[in-house]
């Protein structure tokens, strides 16, 4: 497109992109590259820093408590990643035919997904409170000895995954809705003509094409179970006795509890390093089971 | 059995299905209405002396208006910045030819790859430095600008004909009115859906408020509620009242985009 030249054009060019730019560098390009500084740096956030190499990396490779943070999150994804896709799943695959009031029941089960972290743990927390909550309530009611959830350490993750499905599953139905949507009409039609029960139709049509959706919705769930924060944070404090403490709770411990934020830095660069190599490894895996059309 | 059973029972599943659902919120909103004596005794549908204890307490325990009121003005204002940066980005990336643009567009995408945790500590020592911990601007920070934003706009910019733009141009428009006045208009739907979960984020954030707040005053809702539940541990009707007023304005929100939203998260997949 035909337009201006040299320094007016220069000017136009930092008009546009400036107010963009200058916060972007100074507040997430000059922190990342610092955090990187300070985790080579044995710092308590006041005194000067002093250096350390990559001691703080090797300290938190070895650290018992690392390792269970690590751990926790693992589990909390273990929990978590099946659940919420296969209930998104069966949610948009039960709403992805047509019938009245199918927009109605789509928007109900997407609800949880506009409300806050905070909100939804707080409802969760008093639902499953061990001793006057409904769900052991109910429970009782059918002769059942309820657990004690966020109270106890056996079931304290379990009860974080609760709320985390509850919250994400009409995320997770809206993405392959949108998936199962673009599935042509007519591979359906023919593998009905050809003499399919509608199980063997969703198994050997439906399902793989669905795989690239899959596929996101995979990588997506898996970046932000690792981040898993709020929701803990909320409703056990990352106890009981940090009986369900994840890394990003480790690394705001480190900093604002230890008074360690060489150690909080070189923790997040890990937590980043791991996403990253899942996140590639799944990339490559990819070809394997994704189908595309 | 036949089609139209085996169709009916999958409606009635789903039905109930969405009903149960929903029944934490219509929880959240029974609790909240029970008299503070009847909170820790045998739950009940229909609380037995209905009541506002818990907005008694809830009002008594924090500025609860103050803290709702910098929650809304926050989301706001970040709204209006993020879709606004985003979008003068957007249209630069998308419209206006100058050396360099691969690199520094690469350079935003890889912003994007930050998660927020790396983030948190140095931006902690960062705000420290210019002395604005426990304050609005600090809340503000990191909600200036988005390189999902831009990329996001991006998108919606570079699919619009070139024509309208260069018959403006010929007209003597400069990039500045074309930007305003012809693209900004043609791509509102993807403004207002960005929009809304920019301010989606702001209202629901609760990690970096964490970090930087301390008093009161300067608590949003997320941050409010949280600390709520620790120091009334006990006092649910308390908490579920603040859950209550903190999720109205998101549902009338969601109540009115619902559509949009359903439809704009599926084609960007965001969050």
């Amino acid at each position: 497109m035909v337009g201006l030249r040299g320094p007016r054009k220069l000017g136009l060019v930092l008009f546009f992109l400036l107010p963009s730019a200058v916060p972007l560098v100074l507040f997430t390009i000059v922190p990342m590259v610092s955090a990187g500084w300070i985790s080579l740096h044995s710092w308590n956030l006041q005194s000067p820093m002093r250096w350390v190499g990559l001691g703080n990396y090797r300290r938190l490779l070895g650290d018992a408590g690392t390792r269970d943070a690590l751990v926790h999150t693992l589990l909390f994804l273990a929990g978590y990643l099946p659940l919420v896709y296969l209930a998104g799943l069966a949610l948009a695959v039960g709403l992805n035919r047509h019938f009245r009031g199918r927009n109605l029941l789509r928007s109900m089960y997407f609800l949880p997904v506009v409300t806050s972290w905070v909100v939804v743990a707080l409802t969760w927390k008093w639902l499953l409170n061990p001793a006057n909550g409904l769900v052991n309530h109910l429970l009782g009611m059918v002769g059942i000895p309820g657990p004690g959830w966020w109270a106890s350490p056996h079931w304290a993750i379990a009860s974080t995954v609760i709320a985390s499905v509850w919250k994400d599953s009409g995320f997770v139905m809206v993405l392959l809705l949108a998936g199962l949507q673009s599935i042509p009409e007519e591979f359906l039609e023919a593998a009905r003509l050809d003499g399919a029960s509608a199980w063997q139709s969703f198994w050997r049509v439906t399902f793989p094409l669905l795989t690239p959706s899959s596929y996101f919705v995979v990588v997506i769930s898996l970046i932000s179970g690792f981040q898993v924060f709020d929701q803990i944070y909320v409703m056990t404090g990352g106890g009981p006795a940090g009986a369900s403490r994840p890394l990003v709770e480790e690394i705001y411990d480190l900093t604002f509890r230890y008074g360690d934020a060489g150690g909080a830095s070189a923790l997040s660069w890990l937590l980043f390093a791991l996403i990253l190599v899942v996140t590639v490894i799944q990339q490559r895996l990819q070809k394997r089971w994704v189908v595309y059309a | 059995m036949p089609r139209k059973a085996r169709r009916g029972v999958l409606i009635a599943a789903l039905s109930i299905g969405a009903v149960l659902m929903i029944f934490p919120f219509i929880w959240t909103v029974i609790t909240s209405i029970t008299a503070n004596g009847d909170v820790l005794t045998t739950p009940r549908l229909i609380p037995q002396h209905p009541g506002l204890d818990g907005y008694h307490t809830l009002f008594a325990a924090m500025p609860f208006w103050r803290i709702a009121a910098n929650s809304l003005v926050l989301a706001v204002v970040s709204t209006l910045l993020l879709v606004g940066t985003s979008a003068m980005a957007a249209y630069a990336f998308a419209r206006l030819p100058f050396r360099g643009k691969g690199v520094v567009f690469v350079g935003y995408l890889a912003t994007l790859m930050v998660p927020m945790q790396v983030l948190v500590v140095p931006l902690f020592i960062e705000v420290r430095t210019f002395d604005l911990v426990d304050t609005y601007a600090s809340l503000i920070v990191p909600t200036i600008a988005s390189a999902f934003g831009v990329f996001l706009l991006r998108q919606s910019i570079a699919v619009l004909p070139t024509e309208l733009d260069e018959a403006a141009f010929i007209d003597g428009a400069g990039h500045i009115r074309i930007f305003l006045r012809i693209i900004l208009p043609l791509i509102r739907p993807a403004l207002a859906t960005y929009g809304l979960f920019a301010f989606m984020s702001s209202w629901n954030a609760f990690l970096w408020p964490l970090v930087v707040i301390r008093s009161r005053e300067f608590m949003t809702l997320p941050l409010g509620l949280a600390s709520l539940s620790g120091e009334y541990s006990t006092q649910w009707n308390a908490i579920m009242a603040g859950s209550v007023v903190s999720i109205v304005p998101i549902l009338l929100l969601y109540a009115a985009a619902q559509k949009h939203i359903v439809q704009s998260v599926a084609q960007a997949g965001l969050k």
